[in-house]
């Protein structure tokens, strides 16, 4: 199992063998330095942790930047743990997008647009209530009866409502690698992945 | 965005060099055409194992999308009954495109040649 950090860059659609137009997300991935191997032994679960992104040496303070020194690379931006990562890694080492190979099946993890506050026709897909004629107004998109009366006497806990929607940590599973450049760090991932264009995005090998 | 675009630029030249390499290695440029040209395209099929290269000949009825998103639409009457078929321009499957005969016509999109009868549509184009 291997994992790298993204951003997201944007969507096109390329040609496979078979001629069809495939539509897939460009990633430009990696490389991301191992700045901390963790054992079981050491800190009592095995995890990776592993950077992204150049940052600027003033933007970080001086306990993060040691750990940076620690293992001997340059200050990064982002800097994330990821568990039950088989295979050798050592520290300083960069996980760059030849990890990957075409064909593999990977998940993307990414935090999905903002919605603001949304109804629940929208948010939960209910389908409002009533007509829009026999006398009825403002019911188009109404969320309809939230309980019932003397008894329970409450909303049940959970009851879907209105509320802010999307800005949530999602995952899209089963996505295709069509196609990876080494040269230029990009990886082309079939179909859309969570997040606005500029997001970081984990890519993670099923 | 300019890596994608870059990535759009590549998908085209390596839809080229597949051309390319069914010519001997020289380069298939696709000569510019708009609705109402009667177009022939070398379509390179693959059967099983096979390939072979099939003509369909007919006048296109429409274009439209930008990059590597861009298509076309011809339509031929074949033994009596209207075939329509929507290529991506820059498709690999396209072996070659040669214009047969240039058509004059005042719109982008001539869906309205369908219900029209053969003679119609010659006296429509020229």
């Amino acid at each position: 199992m291997s994992v790298i950090l993204g951003k997201k860059l944007g969507m096109t659609s390329v040609f496979n063998e078979k001629g069809d137009l495939v539509p897939c997300t460009v990633v430009e991935a990696g490389p991301c330095p191992i700045v901390k191997v963790k054992t079981k032994d050491s800190d009592g679960y095995d995890a990776l942790q592993i950077g992204y992104g150049d940052s600027r040496t003033d933007k970080i303070s001086k306990p993060v930047a040691g750990q940076f020194t620690k293992a001997g690379v340059t200050p990064k931006r982002l800097l994330k743990e990821f568990r039950n990562i088989q295979g050798a890694y050592a520290v300083g080492d960069a996980i760059t997008v030849s990890a990957f190979t075409k064909g593999d099946t990977v998940k993307a993890v990414g935090t999905s647009k903002g919605k603001g506050f949304q109804g629940v026709v929208r948010r939960h897909h209910f389908s409002g209530v009533g007509m829009q004629t026999h006398g009825q107004a403002d019911r188009q998109r109404a969320p309809g009866s939230i309980g019932a009366s003397s008894y329970p006497s409450r909303v049940f806990k959970g009851q879907r409502m209105a509320g802010r929607m999307g800005g949530k940590k999602t995952t899209v599973r089963n996505l295709k690698i069509v196609d990876i450049m080494p040269d230029s760090n990009l990886i082309l991932v079939s179909g859309s992945i969570p997040g606005a264009i500029n997001s970081v995005v984990e890519l993670i090998k099923m | 965005m300019q890596k994608v675009k870059l990535v759009e630029q590549l998908t085209m030249a390596k839809a080229a060099e597949i051309r390319a390499t069914k010519n001997d290695g020289k380069p298939v440029e696709l000569p510019s055409f708009r609705p109402g040209d009667t177009v022939n395209i070398a379509v390179r099929v693959i059967e099983g194992e096979k390939e072979r290269i099939q003509n369909f000949q007919g006048i296109v009825i429409a274009r439209r999308g930008s990059g590597v998103n861009e298509t076309f639409r011809v339509r031929k009457v074949s033994n009596g009954v209207g075939v329509e078929r929507i290529f991506p321009l820059h498709s690999p499957t396209i072996q070659n495109l040669t214009v047969v005969r240039n058509g004059s016509v005042r719109r982008a999109k001539l869906y309205y040649l369908r219900g029209m009868s053969e003679k119609k549509i010659r006296a429509k184009l020229s």
